[in-house]
């Protein structure tokens, strides 16, 4: 078996700031992996460049499809890299309105990923888009309705529910519960984490908070100043942290 | 063309050069045809000049028809089906006054058509030129503002955004939602805006003797459906794209078959249908009259 | 002899407190421990001598500084403390089960699934799974009303039946129990002794952590004693 997705070496400056020295990190079939760091610790930038939306300017990103072959993600033609990211991959914004189009029905956020696979059955796609719908533990009946009806919590849903439609085997996810009410949040968790296990999928996202890292992630990677300076079993990094930047995380949080 | 100035006819204003257009632009608009009939539905930039009359009145359209134009065109001008409306007679008597070309109402006549929301219910023929004045080329511009974006779709082929409008429209509204500008594919490869005539016209690019070229003059773009070529309209396997019309005969002419306009006749609710197409309905009054 | 289930060989462990001005101080050196499949081991020592720390080194828990810890995988003897996030999920999946002094709860997960899901884990049906679960809890005299609760409202005793029962289900050829039967009533306490019994008559090694001496004299084959470090000194 081999990693569903390899960073290797990567590198990015922005100026003076190295957003990402020298990193590499594997993330494998079936695994959920978080990211965790302050802001500025270039977790969201690595998220970013290993999932082919930000260029890095050394090291590469290697992608093993469900046939095993190896792609270099950024070396890929456009038509093939927007392919992937459709049909293999799923990424869900912390902002729901980087990841739904605003101006789209409920239904239509769901189904567009099936029509852009080809999928040009009008009844089929509603009732993909409705299944999905009570997936996530949304209304059905609102298929029609505008994302902005919707309360953040439910926009979270409703992006994981336009990402997983088409069955990704890869996604990633940038602070997803970030920005919604506490009790919002836990009961996302809740929901990413059921739908993950049930689909095994693999899963990189990226948090600062150290309580959603522990219940979802089966491993976790330290970031700081642009460097992994941890990484293991998400139970062993927090219960038994050895760099001083991961005893600060994991002290400033109570009870995690 | 190029000794066109000579050939003006008498009532010609001599102040223009013919068709109002100076040859370089008339030369350069007419490279931008031929790259667009070679690539059928596929946007061409062009050096949109400024015209004698407001955008949004057909500058595109008047002048692709201004570059294509020789002293011995007949020329047809229609807007919303009818030769009489301003706007049609406007253009007409432009191109009258400019090249001093023969105009006429009669499509079976016309060697050029410059049209706004119609395509002719007579079917066109080998040899005929329509040309569509375009308001928005780009028929992902309500789904995709930006248009960068929009170009990298059209490259890649990628027009799932106009199925999930399409999928918009028929949740919305039913079936038969969009019933003007509806898109189609052009030689299974470039999604075209139609220019906004009614759905009930797309069947009628598909595969037509005639060379369709579409101006926008504001978005200064230009392209083109050559004679036979695969026109298709988006739709949906179980929501079959179909040309619709009121269900009435005309009032006019009994057609039944012919895209009718609803006329209000009092401010009772009185309505009447009649043939958008002046110059089908007068034809058919005629055969009427001679039937009897 | 039967076969050797885990070999803990030249164990060393420290904690530093880089928040503390980095104070650093050893909690194992040196350690050894041989388990046998089919017997039960109990570590013995005063509080703080490291039971817990060597036990959550084996669980894998807490990182080693040095030396070994090899255990039974898949037909091989594989060593943990080498082992990547990746081999060591999988070992806890099938080869090493771990009851934990308390039930890490996750919200709104109901016990029952909670019970089931290390055979889940491992590709078992949902049904099956949950009735194998829902046996388990029965037998450890957790109301049905209760099964599909969240345990994180169970009292202190029930949250560690649905954690005995959750180590218990899967079968695993070598289990570490940190105190088990701690705030269990005497009833549920005989039943944990009863299913340690069968998992030994099955072939796995246990290793245990017991302070109720009556329980530890019953289950346990063998007194593995862990000496504070000055003590060893």
């Amino acid at each position: 078996m081999s990693p569903i997705l390899e960073g290797q070496d990567l590198a990015l400056r922005f100026g003076a700031v190295r957003a990402l020295d020298d990193v590499s990190l594997s993330l494998w079939p079936g695994e959920v992996v978080a990211i965790v760091g302050e802001s500025g610790s270039g977790k969201s930038t690595l998220l970013r460049v290993l999932a082919g939306l930000m260029e890095p300017q050394a090291g590469r990103v290697l992608y093993h499809d469900a046939e095993g072959a190896a792609q270099d993600v950024h070396a890929l033609r456009e038509a093939e890299r927007r392919t992937l990211m459709r049909r293999d991959w799923g990424f869900v914004h912390q902002n729901a309105r980087d990841g739904l189009r605003m101006g789209v029905s409920a239904g239509g956020n769901i189904g567009e990923r099936l029509m852009a696979a080809g999928g040009r059955h009008y009844g089929n796609i509603r009732a993909a888009a409705a299944e999905w719908m009570s997936r996530v533990e949304m209304d059905p009946a609102r298929m029609d309705e505008a994302p902005r009806n919707f309360s953040g919590g439910m926009q979270q849903r409703l992006q994981i529910a336009r990402c997983l439609v088409t069955r990704p085997r890869l996604v990633f996810m940038d602070e997803p519960t970030g920005g919604l009410d506490v009790s919002v949040q836990a009961r996302l968790l809740d929901l990413i984490r059921s739908l993950v296990a049930e689909l095994g999928l693999a899963v990189l996202f990226v948090t600062h908070d150290i309580a959603a890292a522990r219940l979802l992630a089966h491993r976790i990677v330290v970031m700081r100043h642009g460097r992994i300076v941890e990484e293991g079993l998400a139970d062993r990094v927090l219960d038994d942290p050895r760099h001083p930047y991961t005893q600060l995380l994991v002290a400033s949080v109570l009870a995690a | 063309m190029t000794a066109s100035a000579h050939m003006q006819a008498p009532d010609t204003d001599p102040g223009y050069n013919f068709a109002y257009l100076d040859e370089a632009t008339k030369r350069m608009i007419r490279r931008t045809l031929l790259k667009a009939i070679a690539i059928p539905g596929h946007q061409i930039p062009f050096g949109a000049r400024e015209m004698p009359l407001p955008y949004g009145w057909g500058t595109g359209g008047i002048q692709v028809t201004a570059s294509i134009l020789g002293p011995d065109d007949t020329l047809k001008v229609i807007d919303q089906g009818a030769d009489d409306t301003t706007n049609a007679v406007s253009i007409r008597r432009f191109f009258h006054r400019v090249a001093g070309v023969r105009t006429t109402t009669r499509t079976a006549e016309a060697t050029i058509i410059q049209t706004r929301h119609r395509i002719p219910e007579r079917p066109l023929t080998e040899g005929q030129v329509m040309v569509f004045q375009v308001p928005m080329p780009e028929p992902l511009f309500k789904l995709e503002p930006r248009l960068a974006e929009t170009r990298r779709l059209h490259a890649l082929g990628d027009y799932s955004l106009a199925q999930v409008k399409l999928y918009e429209d028929i949740a919305r509204q039913g079936e038969g939602g969009s019933s003007y500008s509806h898109p189609v594919m052009v030689n299974h490869r470039y999604l075209m805006s139609p220019s906004p005539i009614p759905g009930f016209d797309n069947p009628k690019l598909h595969m037509s003797p005639a060379l369709m070229l579409f101006g926008a003059g504001r978005e200064k773009k230009i392209y083109a459906v050559p004679p036979y070529t695969s026109v298709v309209s988006l739709d949906f396997d179980d929501h079959p794209f179909r040309p619709v019309r009121a269900p009435h005969a005309c009032a006019a002419c009994g057609s039944t078959t012919s895209y009718l306009d609803e006329i209000v006749t009092d401010d009772r609710g009185g309505r009447m249908f009649v043939c958008s197409d002046t110059d089908h309905c007068a034809e058919n009054q005629m055969a009427r009259k001679a039937a009897e | 002899m039967s076969a050797l289930a885990l070999e803990v060989a030249a164990l060393s462990k420290r904690f530093t407190l880089h928040l503390r001005g980095g104070v650093s101080f050893p909690v194992l050196e040196d350690a050894a421990l041989v388990l046998h499949a089919g017997e039960c081991v109990a570590l013995t020592g005063p509080s703080g001598a490291g039971k817990s720390t060597l036990m959550r080194c084996i669980a894998g828990n807490y990182g080693a500084d040095s030396g070994h810890i090899r255990l039974r995988h898949r037909d091989a003897m594989v060593d943990l403390a080498a082992a990547d996030a990746r081999l060591m999920r999988e070992i806890r999946a099938e080869s090493l089960g771990h009851v934990s002094q308390f039930l890490r709860v996750i919200p709104r997960v109901p016990a029952l699934e909670v019970v089931a899901e290390p055979l889940r884990a491992r590709g078992v049906p949902r049904a099956e799974a949950e009735a194998q679960a829902a046996a388990l809890l029965a037998r450890l005299n957790l109301p049905e009303r209760l099964h599909g609760l969240p345990p994180a409202t169970f009292s202190g005793g029930e949250q560690q039946r649905v954690n005995i029962a959750r180590g218990f289900v899967a079968h695993y050829p070598l289990m570490l129990l940190d105190e088990p039967t701690a705030s269990l009533d005497p009833a549920n306490r005989e039943v944990v002794i009863a299913l340690i019994a069968e998992a030994k008559a099955r072939g796995a090694a246990i290793l245990g952590i017991f302070h109720d001496s009556e329980v530890r004299a019953r289950v346990a084959d063998r007194l593995h004693e862990v000496r504070p470090l000055e003590d060893a000194a």
